[in-house]
């Protein structure tokens, strides 16, 4: 690993007043470039009354109509490209799961700006010329794989394009170009470490240092464990296909909160109920804007992640805002007694107790009151014969979770397979509040 | 002696204590007592049977939540006063009683009791040194 710090130092240490002003240049530019080019936004800016000329700056950027996933799936397969298709290069695509996909186009000048973010991602995790960087996210349509080998070509890396899969190859070309930089999703190096722990491999034996994880959730205990069958440092990293890929927002050596790269991208965080800006620091929706793409620029996209921004300087030296890890989706969120509650948290509190993850979450109410009830099935092995038992592991799980969401809930332990179960999975949240007659 | 009883933890509905003695029943197991506490949310089935161990595999396999432990068993003559006394005696040497149910047996002018005590060793100890007649877990095969 260099002494490199930065990929590109101007921009990434630029006084926070001077990003904002380049970003209020950029947003001007763009939405005229997205309001001229697609009829799309052109309608909804216009059902909205705002024109381009209505916007100076970043302090006008709540006048923006937002964008869901649900109009890039309806735009499907060009109806958002503010390029002629001529002058695009590459396609990458979302995996559809429900519904259409989204179609997101590139032109020279999106590609490069994409990898330059990766880049700068793998310069803050210690990579340099002289490293040897394993990207083993999958290749193709989806943009992992092909955001990560981008960004290693522009740092200078010798690049492995391994993709994903055949594990015994991927250790192979591991330990015999003796990689020193892993990308790939947590849950793939968590297997990857495990494979070689199995192998009979210390850690000091892996030539690995560091490591770039992201494109599903993962915990700080993953974290811990991943550097430790490893030997390396674990870095988070964050992106989406309808912004650019990986690379949007990215951790640096503190390791607390990715910085987003803000030249490019434009973050605010929303109330998701009512879609009104909430100021810095504030918990809600991550909503985001690009600020000089070419061929698929998408102003105010909701991302659906809760989160928080964090503006404090950050020891590594960069200016660009932090952004926590995702606690949760707004489409999953419940408001009880006024609190935000995400079911992921819930799971959180299970995961670490030592609980089954079959759970209910029953909300009522009474006297104008949330009742806020929690059922957990008690695995097998934890029923010992006693009532007391029982009483007291729902006194210390509610604890638990009072702890981590500020609000207790009344802890049901039940016998196992007796959660209502559809399509094999439990059904998370039942509630009979009726708060929209 | 101390004997194997088989608890089960299940849900406090119509039904589940039914298809617990059935698939005992099913397995050619012999119930010889039972005991159902019961809260808001579930219920503890307590069994004695004839092979605890086997139920417990078979309830297992099942992916019942059940447990096999050691309970206190034990005989007092069936006339007045008869298990006060034995009570007395366990309070007397400061042993909590969990809970505690009757053994359903045909062996007359006798009445047998299960109980689960904070210690069931010491129990045991107690009951035998003070001349309480214990139930053999070979008298229920
Ligand atoms: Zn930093």
């Amino acid at each position: 690993m260099g002494n490199r710090k930065y990929f590109n130092e101007a921009i990434e240490t630029m006084p926070v007043e001077e990003i904002k002003k380049l970003q209020s240049e950029k947003l001007v530019k763009q939405v005229a470039h997205v309001y001229n080019n697609v009829p799309y936004y052109r309608d909804l800016m216009d059902k909205k009354g705002v024109k381009p000329e209505d916007i100076h700056g970043i302090e006008d950027l709540y006048k923006l109509p937002f964008i869901e996933k649900s109009d890039l799936r309806e735009s499907y397969p060009n109806g958002m490209l503010a390029v002629p298709l001529a002058d695009c290069v590459r396609i990458q695509s979302t995996s559809g799961t429900t519904g259409k996909r989204v179609i997101a186009y590139y032109t020279q000048h999106d590609i490069d700006l994409w990898e330059e973010c990766c880049a700068r991602a793998l310069v803050a995790v210690g990579a340099d010329r002289e490293d040897v960087v394993q990207v083993s996210y999958g290749y193709g349509l989806f943009t992992g794989g092909p955001g990560l080998n981008g960004g290693s070509h522009k740092v200078g890396c010798l690049t492995l394009p391994m993709s994903s899969g055949n594990t015994e190859r991927q250790l192979q070309f591991m330990m015999d170009m003796q990689a020193t930089v892993l990308c790939c999703t947590p849950s793939y190096a968590a297997y990857l470490g495990e494979s070689l722990k199995e192998q009979g491999y210390t850690p000091d034996q892996i030539p690995l240092k560091a490591g770039i994880f992201g494109a599903e959730p993962w915990t700080q205990e993953m974290r811990r464990n991943i550097e430790q069958t490893l030997g390396i440092k674990a870095y988070d990293i964050y992106g989406l296909t309808e912004i650019s890929g990986p690379g949007v927002a990215f951790e640096c050596s503190a390791q607390g909160g990715m910085h987003i790269n803000e030249d490019h991208f434009l973050a605010e965080i929303i109330n998701p109920e009512t879609g009104e800006p909430l100021p810095e620091g504030a918990k809600g929706e991550l909503v985001f804007t690009c600020l000089d793409k070419e061929a698929f620029p998408v102003l105010r996209y909701r991302t659906r992640d809760i989160c928080v921004l964090n503006r404090e300087p950050c020891s590594c030296g960069r200016t660009h805002v932090r952004m926590a890890k995702p606690m949760g989706r707004s489409d999953d969120m419940m408001i009880i007694r006024g609190v935000n509650v995400f079911p992921s948290q819930i799971e959180a509190v299970l995961l670490a107790e030592g609980f089954s993850e079959n759970y209910q979450i029953k909300l009522g109410r009474v006297n104008n009151s949330d009742t806020f009830d929690v059922y957990v099935e008690l695995k097998p092995e934890q029923f010992d014969d006693s009532v007391k038992n029982i009483t007291a592991m729902e006194k210390s799980l509610a604890n638990a979770m009072r702890n981590m969401i500020g609000i207790g809930p009344a802890v049901h332990l039940v016998p196992p397979k007796t959660i209502a179960r559809s399509e094999g999975k439990a059904k998370r949240v039942v509630d009979e509040r009726n708060l929209h007659d | 002696m101390a004997i194997k009883q088989l608890s089960v933890f299940v849900e406090n509905k119509q039904g589940s204590l039914h298809d617990i003695t059935d698939a005992l029943a099913k397995a050619n197991i012999d119930l010889r007592s039972m005991c159902v506490a019961d809260t808001s949310n579930y219920g503890i089935v307590r069994i004695i049977a004839n092979d605890p161990d086997k139920a417990k595999e078979l309830l297992d396999k099942d992916g019942h939540a059940a447990n096999v432990r050691l309970v206190n068993a034990f005989a007092v003559p069936d006339q007045p006063g008869g298990l006060a006394k034995v009570l007395s005696l366990l309070e007397g040497h400061g042993v909590n009683i969990d809970y505690m149910y009757a053994l359903i047996t045909s062996e007359e002018g006798k009445a047998y009791s299960v109980m689960r005590t904070g210690n069931t060793e010491e129990t045991d100890k107690i009951l035998i040194e003070n001349g309480i007649e214990l139930l053999d877990e070979s008298k229920l095969h």
